[in-house]
């Protein structure tokens, strides 16, 4: 019988399967970070338990860590104590960690794959809703609870239910000035955030397959945000490139080996998927997030929606909300926005091809009077890489902060947040109330559009800078 | 984890859809090591006027007299999205909830929940429609959640039947270590080991 892809790999990693009570599929990877594993090591500890298979997981820190400085004395005290945990469950219980202070280190969901830890067909977890991210390889890629991390901790295995499966497809050429970024902001507003809730998310057709592993990573990264529970992409060529020769990637025999099983994981010809959607990328303009969920969502040619002219009264009444905490009236063009901040940042959006573009739109321009920008590579590679081919000069002179590796501002954890009332054009994944900081405003956006109102202090249609 | 069979409490109704984890519990009480104590900052931002948490906002639902013991959250749409973070059930059980009543919720909010002693109880709209206007009408009514017979009744005996995952309800039913669970299965995680092995040297 015909298979869909994420088929393959669920059956691949069946440990025990059970129509009756649950299933138990293996973990092949276990990526772990500061803030969501502090008490599932404490649960082992309590319980009596050691790490399974301690040389699948992997550590590091990255939503708390400074942006500033590399010193362990000057991070805030609570952010510092929650490390130092990390640190010492690591050492005690024989973890690899890529710490703060390392040049190794970043957000959790981009040294995976330049690591090559990241591989096709495996099964990826991690506790944080972005893990989806990993799927761009061709994994089954998800997030997961503390209770969960220890129990992948203790077992290398996680109790699951089969999900649906839903294929989107989307062909055609994108147009000048849109990105993957514009590909998923735009498929979340057509299926909404609770769209695809139950479902492992396929993105096919001629649009992905034209596109860079960063480019299939930042779709996959943004399932979670049509409430996908996985989102996946067949490799091919361009993902066994990026693959070989990095540090965890097979080698000599064993990588001719996993090759050949690689070219296995694609969906098979015929094979049912539960929902499917079809798109033209011609249909795709340069998006722009308005409200409070990155559902709500608009071209930049578009303006604010007026939420009386929404039929459903629960989105109604959402969209009224989004709209007085956003301060926005209906009917203001996008294009008119003024922003206060910047942050090109983020698991979805800080990695070197996210710099490379956006670096050339600002090259010898500056940014407003009015804004504060901050660049924060993905991670400490991506920094370096960046600095050498001479990034960071382009934009320190236009203006930009250049800051260390971390989550930053994507939600505020460590000390670069939005303050109250402040309105930030933001190349992260969420625009909740308080992402960014209490009282602070989100719109979300590529990395092109985040520096080109950088630029203009106010929301703007990057097509203009290309 | 505490069993649960049935539970009867206040019922508080927070009409909004798309409630997410950081407005269940926003990130600044992230940076705790342990479970407990979460409570006093669930839906921090509405719940209070300033930042410090110190001066509540008199028009949040959980702050009036009549909703201050609810255990009963009634919702909408898509409850629990966003950020994978566990401290949104522990805040919430802390608090004292103990039954979540929307017509959907988040996938990994619904695996943190079930962890947690935490029953959802998905119903049609419809229904989360009418049990808004009963709450409105009779404000600090109860209903009564039956994990064993799947329904809510409220307390003018209406009674509505929801579905649930059987594995997830024997684990609320018998409060079930879920690693002790799957640790009968040792024999069979080996066995897989062994197979990769053989099979994937290089994950090996």
């Amino acid at each position: 019988m015909p298979k869909t892809l994420y088929e393959k790999i669920w059956e691949d990693h069946l440990v025990r399967e059970s129509q009756k009570d649950i299933s138990l599929i293996y973990v092949d990877l276990h990526l772990v970070h500061e803030v969501t594993s502090p008490q599932a090591f404490e649960g082992l500890r309590q319980s009596n338990r050691k790490i399974r298979r301690p040389e699948k997981t992997f550590a590091t820190m990255d939503h708390n860590v400074s942006t500033r400085t590399k010193d362990w004395s000057k991070v805030e005290t609570t952010s510092r104590a929650q490390m130092e945990v990390l640190a010492k469950n690591c050492q005690e219980f024989g973890v690899t960690l890529y710490d703060f202070a390392t040049q190794d280190q970043g957000i959790v969901h981009v040294i995976g794959p330049e690591k090559g830890l990241t591989q096709p067909g495996m099964v990826i977890v991690c506790g944080d809703s972005h893990t989806a991210t990993h799927g761009a390889f061709g994994s089954l890629a998800f997030g997961i609870g503390t209770s969960e991390v220890e129990h992948v901790l203790a077992t290398q295995t996680l109790q699951q239910d089969k999900a649906k499966t839903m294929l989107i497809e989307i062909n055609g050429k994108l147009g000048k000035g849109v990105t993957p970024k514009d590909v998923i902001l735009y498929i979340i507003g057509q299926i909404g955030t609770s769209g695809a809730t139950g479902y492992v998310i396929e993105y096919a057709g001629s649009t992905i397959r034209a596109l860079s592993m960063e480019g299939r990573m930042t779709i996959c990264n943004m399932s979670i945000e049509a409430g996908a529970r996985a989102g996946m992409i067949a490799p091919d060529e361009t993902t066994f490139a990026y693959l070989k020769g990095r540090e965890f990637s097979p080698n000599g025999t064993n990588w001719e080996k996993a090759l050949a099983y690689w070219k296995t994981l694609l969906t098979d010809t015929g094979a049912k998927f539960d929902k499917v959607i079809k798109i033209k990328a011609e249909d795709i303009k340069p998006q722009v997030t308005w409200g409070t969920s990155p559902g709500q969502v608009v071209s930049i040619e578009d303006t604010v929606p007026d939420p009386e002219k929404i039929v459903d009264p629960v989105e109604r009444g959402a969209a009224r909300n989004a709209l007085v905490y956003m301060d926005l009236k209906p009917e203001t063009a996008m294009s008119e926005i003024t922003i206060d901040k910047v942050f090109l940042g983020s698991c979805t959006n800080a990695r070197i091809e996210d710099l490379r573009v956006a670096s050339k739109i600002i090259k010898g321009k500056k940014v407003h009077a009015k804004v504060h920008a901050i660049v924060v590579p993905g991670s400490g590679q991506v920094k370096a890489q960046a600095e050498k081919e001479g990034l960071d000069k382009i934009f320190t002179e236009a203006g930009f902060e250049w800051r260390y590796a971390g989550c930053s501002m994507c939600l505020g954890m460590n000390d670069d947040r939005l303050n109250k009332g402040e309105r930030c054009a933001s190349s992260s994944n969420r625009n909740f109330e308080g992402r960014q900081g209490p009282g602070g405003r989100t719109h979300l956006m590529s990395p092109e559009m985040v520096v080109a109102a950088a630029l203009e202090g106010k929301i703007t249609d990057v097509r203009k800078y290309l | 984890m505490e069993p649960f069979r049935t539970h009867t409490g206040i019922v508080a109704p927070l009409d909004r859809a798309n409630i997410d984890t950081d407005a269940i519990i926003p990130k600044q009480f992230l940076k705790k090591i342990d479970r407990k104590g979460f409570g006093k900052h669930l839906f921090h931002e509405w719940r209070y006027l300033d930042y410090e948490g110190t001066k509540e906002n008199p028009d949040f639902i959980l702050n009036k007299q009549e909703y201050r013991q609810a255990t009963v959250l009634l919702t909408r749409d898509n409850f629990g999205c966003g950020s994978s973070r566990e401290h949104a059930p522990w805040a919430l059980s802390d608090f004292g909830f103990r039954v979540i009543i929307a017509p959907s919720f988040a996938d990994i909010f619904f695996n943190n929940c079930s962890k947690n002693g935490i029953l959802l109880v998905p119903l049609r709209s419809q229904e989360v429609d009418d049990l808004f206007k009963e709450v409105a009408q009779n404000k600090g009514t109860r209903i009564t959640a039956d994990l064993e017979k799947r329904t809510v009744e409220t307390s003018n005996g209406k009674e509505y039947r929801f579905d649930i995952n059987e594995f997830t309800r024997e684990c609320l039913l018998n409060g079930l270590d879920q690693i002790d669970w799957t640790e009968k299965f040792k024999d069979k995680i080996e066995a897989f080991e062994k197979k990769i092995k053989k099979e994937k040297p290089w994950l090996a």
